[in-house]
């Protein structure tokens, strides 16, 4: 197929029907609203469902109940209203279902503004609803990206019966981009083994909850959530290298802030300085062993966010103190700038570096009088 | 190698199609290109615009600080840009609504009476391929057949009438050509 010029939105919307979604429950807010919008003129066409909701609650839990049945389901909002979904998201983790969420972030904390952030990034890779689980968060970083990680969130989700979390932001979403989109998938209308379809004839009943009145029962199901999630770890880590071969420091950056970092660190190859630039892909399950070993090779990391330093932490899990990391990070939808991230790029290449304090410390002394 | 095009005016004036245009041209070239408004509330009476940036390899950052090139269709446009330009970039100034000169003297400048053209021609909704036309001539981006292939490529067939009208647009915004930069 060729390439056409797409909207990161519009083209993950698309992306979810030709992956075979049946359903799309939603309500709409700025900077995500195209992707509802899409939904709301496509899936009536094609005899799908799509019901704009009350509120960020009713979606949510119109997508708990349509997962019940294993069908392919998707909702997406943007951070107030993914706040709203959390509750929704906890009671699919406990009851096992798989799902698909895109969440397009913007400035907070509150309601913020609309501009692009992520600053969602503990919420949705670490806590969001209530009790232990943990989602898989794909972060695309380009509209193409924002396709083939749609797509593969659908299977990832039927994988492991797990809430697949698309995480990108307001300047991903809004952009356009030449994009290939994948051919229609026929869709599969298979009730899954576990499912619930209202037919139990010649079956034993089904039955679907994330209520277990019993500790040790919710302990049984806590235990195999964890050990789905080891497996998911073990197999489903991504993440992309770019200029890494003869690096001698590198900048670690996922979503929009990698692109900002891109530009960057081409700007600092051109003038001799040995960097690279880590992205991952999946932030959960996050690349820990590559960041492993690149701390006990490189020089200095640099790490840049566009919130205050929240992947930062699970870096620093990742490197355990073995290698110096700095810190760079623009906040409440203020988008990270190349030349920005190529300062602080000159900073890390020529010193000094420690692996004392914390580095988020140092940025804000670095901004203080800057804003 | 990448260039980075804003385009800035009212809402209204075709700002966002003009971008979207020359990024249909890009892509139908086989370059890398990125297209990303403006989509906060500034969008209502003060000034849209849009970035696009074309190049050979994938495209890093969407936004640039220093652009290498842009269209002002209206004064707070070229308030806001005339300072941000790489020295040596190249400014297409809409002169049928803005009076002021521009002070740099390190740029191109372009000064089109793109209203007064597009009038003539037809319509003042084409002032946006009016100062397109000279954009494209003073900016070794895109060949100006590549825009014109794509508005017929991307332009629902319905507009089609309005073709010869548009391509003549194009064409004589790019007749205007700036001085070399001192």
């Amino acid at each position: 197929m060729a390439r056409e010029l797409l909207k990161g939105n519009e083209a993950v919307a698309e992306a979810a029907i030709r992956a075979g979604a049946v359903a799309y429950f939603g309500y709409p807010i700025t900077p995500q609203t195209e992707l509802l919008e899409h939904m709301s003129k496509r899936m009536p066409e094609l005899g799908r469902a799509f019901v704009q909701a009350e509120s960020e609650l009713g979606a949510v839990n119109m997508v708990y109940g349509a997962a019940c049945t294993g069908r392919r389901v998707i909702t997406s909002s943007s951070s107030p209203g993914s706040s709203l979904m959390m509750e929704g998201f906890s009671y699919m983790a406990g009851t096992e279902v798989p799902a698909v969420f895109v969440d397009v972030m913007r400035g907070g904390p509150g309601l913020g503004n609309i501009q692009p952030s992520q600053a969602d990034y503990n919420q949705i890779v670490h806590g969001g609803g209530h009790g232990d689980y943990t989602p898989i968060v794909l972060a695309p970083a380009s509209v193409q990206e924002s396709i083939d990680l749609t797509v593969l969130a659908f299977d990832l989700a039927e994988k492991y019966r797990s809430l697949v979390v698309i995480l990108t932001d307001g300047s991903i979403g809004q952009m356009m981009e030449p994009a290939e989109l994948p051919p229609m998938a026929p869709i599969n209308n298979e009730t899954p083994e576990w499912a619930v379809d209202g037919n139990m004839v010649g079956r034993e009943r089904r039955f679907l909850s994330s209520i277990y009145l019993d500790p040790p029962a919710e302990e049984v199901t806590n235990f195999r959530l964890q050990r789905r999630w080891q497996e998911i770890c073990a197999n489903e880590v991504r993440y992309k290298e770019y200029y890494m071969d003869d690096a001698e420091y590198a900048v670690v950056g996922f979503g929009s802030a990698a692109r900002a970092a891109l530009s960057a660190v081409r700007a600092a190859r051109a003038e001799g300085i040995k960097i690279g630039l880590l992205r991952p892909i999946t932030v959960a399950p996050f690349p820990t062993k590559v960041l492993d070993d690149l701390s006990r090779r490189m020089k200095g990391l640099l790490v840049v966010e566009m919130n205050s330093g929240q992947m930062l932490e699970d870096v620093r899990l990742a490197t355990s103190g073995r290698i110096p990391i700095e810190f760079y990070g623009r906040m409440g939808g203020v988008m990270l700038l190349p030349d920005e991230v190529l300062a602080e790029i000159h900073a890390l290449a020529t010193g000094p570096l420690t692996t004392e304090g914390h580095p988020r410390d140092r940025w804000l002394a670095r901004m203080a009088g800057k804003n | 190698m990448q260039t980075e095009i804003i385009v800035a005016g009212f809402g209204g004036q075709g700002v966002l199609f003009a971008g979207q245009l020359l990024s249909y041209a890009a892509m139908d070239e086989g370059k890398e290109v990125t297209w990303i408004p403006s989509y906060g509330p500034e969008m209502r009476g003060g000034t849209a615009n849009c970035t696009v940036i074309i190049s050979d390899e994938e495209i890093g950052s969407p936004i640039v600080r220093n652009p290498m090139a842009a269209i002002a269709m209206n004064l707070p446009s070229l308030d806001k840009y005339e300072s941000l330009l790489k020295p040596g970039g190249v400014m297409v100034v809409n002169s049928s609504i803005i009076e002021r000169e521009v002070t740099r003297t390190d740029i191109k400048v372009v000064r089109v009476p793109g209203n007064d053209i597009a009038e003539r021609i037809a319509d003042k909704r084409m002032t946006n391929m009016v100062l397109l036309g000279a954009l494209l001539a003073n900016l070794p981006v895109l060949p100006i057949e590549a825009v014109e292939k794509a508005l017929k490529d991307h332009l629902p067939e319905r507009h089609h009438r309005l073709l010869p009208s548009n391509y003549q647009a194009l064409r004589e915004g790019a007749s205007y050509i700036a001085q070399p930069v001192a």
